[in-house]
């Protein structure tokens, strides 16, 4: 065990963990975050996404030690059911979700990717989701939601 | 559904049935709403109001629903009926969902069946519409003024001449004191103006945003983590345990070994997981299994319990009097629910008291499961439906909470346990079955089918756990309760009226015995039978269970037939049926579809390069429980045999619509996971165990494809029961793309999935034929 700072969601906390314990754990179980989930723990699915400066990361295979200064948002530090931000407004827009588990995977990884390349084709989009898994399969409305995202970056 | 039944039945009789909690196990911040009167006989008889509606002090209509949301819908649609039947807003509603001390027992929330029980004249729409007429009478008394006088808006009834009376003042805070009346009016469709309407999902905002409290994020105060040990191949019992192993590990609190079920409980999470892969067990040796390579050939030797579900009698003879006689065999694999989470329970057992915080879909059996494994009697268990990934039939929801009050139990302390990937995929949950279906069938000279025959194998083991049967999940069997058994037994001629549940009768048969014909087609001349044979994998009623793996079978087959009497699909499927809501389905999406008539395969395709085609597939679900059509349109690269569908139009009756938004939702999502499990989705094993075990060994379409259009049509029947919906588009959907295959490329696929090798093969066997 030792104490290990970390910055999530605008927030410094220390914790007192291995720091090999996957970020994952300590967002849920030690910060009581919902937003990521697991679904896997083979950084497979998508379901335990944060961002980590920007970039969509899977918290799973994340150990925590590996944070360092970076800055973690997730879900819920993205914004709140009275203030969505735009990428949740579209899902909401859209009714993009059945159980909703999978959707820190599924919406991280679309504001990462059309943060950093707001000019994607929809084919690079597709690329981009190759290893984001939604069982509900509600695919169609994701997408959508996804390009309405897409629409506001790019203006 | 019988044992659900006799249990409603005990719950009436019994006057014993007191659930007493002590304050501890309720758990403040968790113990959520226990109704205005605290949990006792009158919230669970389902025989009176109480057990159903309450209305505060406040005017709030809190309602006690056995049916829940896992995603799809359920506690929109049901907080919809609640505010129309009672006049009031979707927010003065209050749903408490599936929780053993404060809702009635409703069975399983499963099988398309929540809708029929809670939205025609029983269950929650019976209590709300007698709640209404309730508060109704009570007015009418209060303000002197019959109650054809009356008129109810937003929870305020009120004469003409203007005097009111609020539900609040009628009876807010108290109880009804009144048995559902089964001759309460139920408001009709046509004055619906909550239900009927697309409201957005409750849940969304909260989802989207990352604040919505899945049974994986659930806290207890004094919570450990624990983690279970599975065996590493199948049949292997636990020789010995060495637990230096893990002494000294950091955080290990115990390790729990009761029979073959071992698991153990940390501090942390994390070290519980570290433990879990370092302890030492003995196993004995592994059962040998069946080849997957042969397994089709396997089933169908293997003794079986037989069902003869329609028999003419005259099958035989008139296949043989016929010109042209077709015939071909099906094979379904075994799929995974595959749920996104690996599933997970929170469970608290001190002093002979548990309470499972549980994603299961079946609480009450789920509480019967908790009280036989723990041996404590059953008031004493309190399980608590709490959301986890969506579930699709039977995941390891069941298994895992069994699992988590196992743990509890042992150490005395709240536990929280979360299954790996592996122990979800090859140890948590009960497959879809596997199936192998032979299909004959005889044209007449005229091309109309003549006699249609069919007789299906299907490999089962365990299923859902119900009140009596906790060894029909894995955690159940590991600690010695034996899974429900398979009784061999011969078929006898069929009587009563048709049972066509399953779909194991194709839905162009008259479906008659003794002279009374409950199917929804026009052949005669009909023959089904079906084998249920022991399976060496725990299966269970993944999403449209056997409906799907049939209903494949015979619009493939269907398709055959109208392709060897050169007839197109849709008119070729009309012919052969008298039900009007599937013909009303299947003329829709053609319409939808823009469906050009003409007989498959498609003429003036090349057999080499790509190539488009169209397939058609309908089904009366469960024989009357839902009507569905689709259209799929497919690409075929003739040279890598990969299929890529680009347009799902389907069209659906399921009686009135109670919210067209959840349904267009469930219908679209039907689709799409009935075209991964279609095109990839395959469960695959060895000599001793299963080898899908995670995402890249079992797999399924991610996000990132070219997604198809999806459209669907709502043909909305007021006048009709309510049916289930959320199974129609997915039973149809596999036969559909198959005989888009064919229309494009004229290579017919008998074998789900259509990987390309496999539609390779059927593209090589056509110019070998
Ligand atoms: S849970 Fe991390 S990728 Fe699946
Ligand atoms: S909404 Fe259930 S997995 Fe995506």
């Amino acid at each position: 065990m030792s104490a290990i700072l970390i910055k999530v969601n605008g927030r410094i906390h220390t914790v007192d963990v291995d720091p090999a314990t996957p970020l994952l754990y300590v967002l849920g179980d030690e910060l009581g975050l919902r937003g990521p989930k697991f679904g896997c723990g083979l950084g497979q699915c998508g379901s335990c996404t944060v961002l980590m400066d920007g970039r969509a990361t899977r918290s799973c295979i994340t150990p925590v030690s590996a944070v360092g200064q970076s800055e973690i948002i997730t879900l819920e530090g993205l914004g709140t059911p009275e203030k969505p931000h735009p990428i949740q407004q579209a899902f909401i827009d859209e009714q993009a979700a059945q159980c909703g588990f999978c959707l820190s995977g599924v919406m991280l990884t679309a504001k990462a990717f059309l943060d950093h390349n707001p000019q994607a084709s929809s084919a690079q989009i597709e690329h981009a989701f190759e290893h984001v898994l939604c069982r509900c399969f509600v695919h169609a409305r994701m997408m959508r939601a996804i390009e309405r995202y897409a629409q506001t970056r790019r203006v | 559904m019988n044992s659900s039944l006799s249990r409603r039945k005990f719950l009436k009789t019994s006057g014993a049935l007191i659930v007493s909690f002590s304050a501890a196990s309720l758990l403040d911040p968790l113990a959520l709403a226990q109704g205005p009167f605290g949990t006792h006989m009158s919230h669970i008889d389902p025989s009176k109001l109480d057990s159903w509606l309450a209305v505060g002090a406040d005017g709030m209509v809190t309602a006690y629903t056995g049916k829940c949301d896992f995603g799809q819908g359920m506690y929109t649609v049901q907080t919809q009926l609640v505010a129309e039947e009672l006049r009031v807003p979707l927010s003065r509603v209050r749903l408490i969902q599936c929780d053993t001390s404060v809702t009635p027992d409703e069975g399983t929330t499963s099988g398309s069946q929540s809708t029929p029980i809670n939205f025609n004249t029983g269950g929650l729409a019976q209590a709300a519409a007698t709640a209404r007429e309730a508060l109704l009478d009570m007015a009418s008394r209060r303000l002197r003024v019959p109650v054809t006088d009356l008129a109810i808006s937003d929870g305020v009834i009120s004469t003409r001449a203007g005097k009111r009376v609020t539900y609040a003042q009628l009876i807010g805070g108290n109880r009804f004191n009144l048995a559902l009346n089964p001759a309460a009016k139920r408001t009709q469709p046509s004055q619906w103006t909550v239900l009927g309407k697309p409201v957005p999902s409750m849940d969304i905002r909260e989802l989207a945003t990352g604040r919505f409290e899945f049974v994986h994020n659930l806290h207890v105060p004094g919570m450990a983590h624990g983690r279970v040990v599975r065996p590493p191949a199948l049949g292997c019992v636990v020789l010995n345990v060495d637990e230096s192993s893990v002494r000294g590990l950091p955080g290990l609190l115990k390790v729990v070994v009761r029979k073959n079920f071992v698991g153990l409980v940390s501090e942390k999470q994390w070290q519980a997981e570290q433990a879990a892969r370092q302890l030492k067990v003995n196993w004995g040796p592994p059962v040998v299994l069946p080849a997957q390579q042969t397994f089709y050939d396997y089933i169908r030797q293997q003794p079986s319990r037989d069902v003869l579900v329609v028999d003419s009698q005259d099958t035989e003879q008139k296949l043989a009097a016929s010109p042209t006689v077709l015939r071909a065999t099906y094979s379904y694999p075994y799929q995974m629910h595959g749920s996104i989470g690996a599933s997970c329970a929170v469970a608290d057992v001190r002093a002979e008291k548990a309470t499972v915080w549980s994603p299961t879909q079946s609480v009450y059996p789920t509480r019967s499961g908790v009280a036989k494994l723990l041996d404590i009697p059953l008031d004493n268990v309190r399980v608590i439906f709490t959301r986890g990934a969506g579930c699709y039939g039977l995941n390891g929801a069941d298994t895992v909470s069994y699992d988590a009050a196992l743990l509890s139990h042992a150490v005395g302390r709240p536990v929280r346990v979360q299954l790996t990937r592996k122990d979800e995929m090859a140890w948590g949950e009960n497959y879809g079955q596997a199936c192998v279906i032979d299909q004959r069938a005889a044209l007449d000279s005229h091309g109309s089918i003549a006699a249609w025959e069919c007789e299906s194998w299907a490999a089962s083991f365990g299923g859902r756990p119900g009140y009596d049967h906790p060894g029909n999940v894995i955690t159940g069997l590991l600690v010695g309760f034996e899974p429900e058994p398979l009784v061999p037994q011969r078929s006898s001629q069929p009587t009563g009226e048709l049972r066509n549940g399953h779909n194991l009768v194709p839905s162009y048969l008259t479906g008659c015995i003794s002279g009374k014909c409950g199917g929804a087609g026009k052949i005669r001349s009909e023959r089904v039978l079906a084998h249920t044979v022991k399976s060496p994998f725990f299966t269970g009623p993944l999403r449209s269970p056997l409906r799907l793996q049939n209903t494949f079978a015979h619009e493939c087959f269907m398709d055959e037939l109208s392709a060897r009497a050169k007839v197109d699909p849709i008119a070729f499927r009309l012919r052969h049926l008298s039900e009007t809501r599937i013909i009303d389905v299947l003329k829709a999406a053609g319409q939808a579809a823009k469906w050009d008539p003409r007989p498959s395969p498609q003429p003036n395709n090349s057999r080499t390069g790509t190539a488009t085609g169209r397939g058609v597939a309908c089904v009366a679900y469960e024989g009357d429980n839902g009507y569905v059509a689709l259209i799929a349109e497919a690409e075929v690269d003739q040279v890598t045999g990969r299929v890529q569908v680009r347009r799902l139009v389907a069209a659906v009756d399921c009686g009135p619509i109670s919210n067209p938004a959840g349904l267009r939702n469930q219908i679209e999502g039907g689709a799409l996971q009935g075209m991964s499990r279609a095109l990839t989705e395959e469960v695959t094993w060895n000599d001793h165990e299963i080898t899908s075990t995670n995402w890249a060994t079992y797999r399924s379409l991610p996000l990132g494809i070219e997604v198809p259009v999806i459209e669907t049509v709502l043909l909305n029947r007021p006048g009709a029961e309510a049916n289930g919906a959320g199974e129609l588009s997915i039973t149809a959907v596999a036969a559909a793309i198959g005989n888009a295959v064919f229309d494009a490329t004229g290579a017919r696929l008998r074998q789900v999935p259509f990987t390309p090798v496999r539609v390779k093969a059927a593209l090589d066997a056509r110019s070998a034929a």
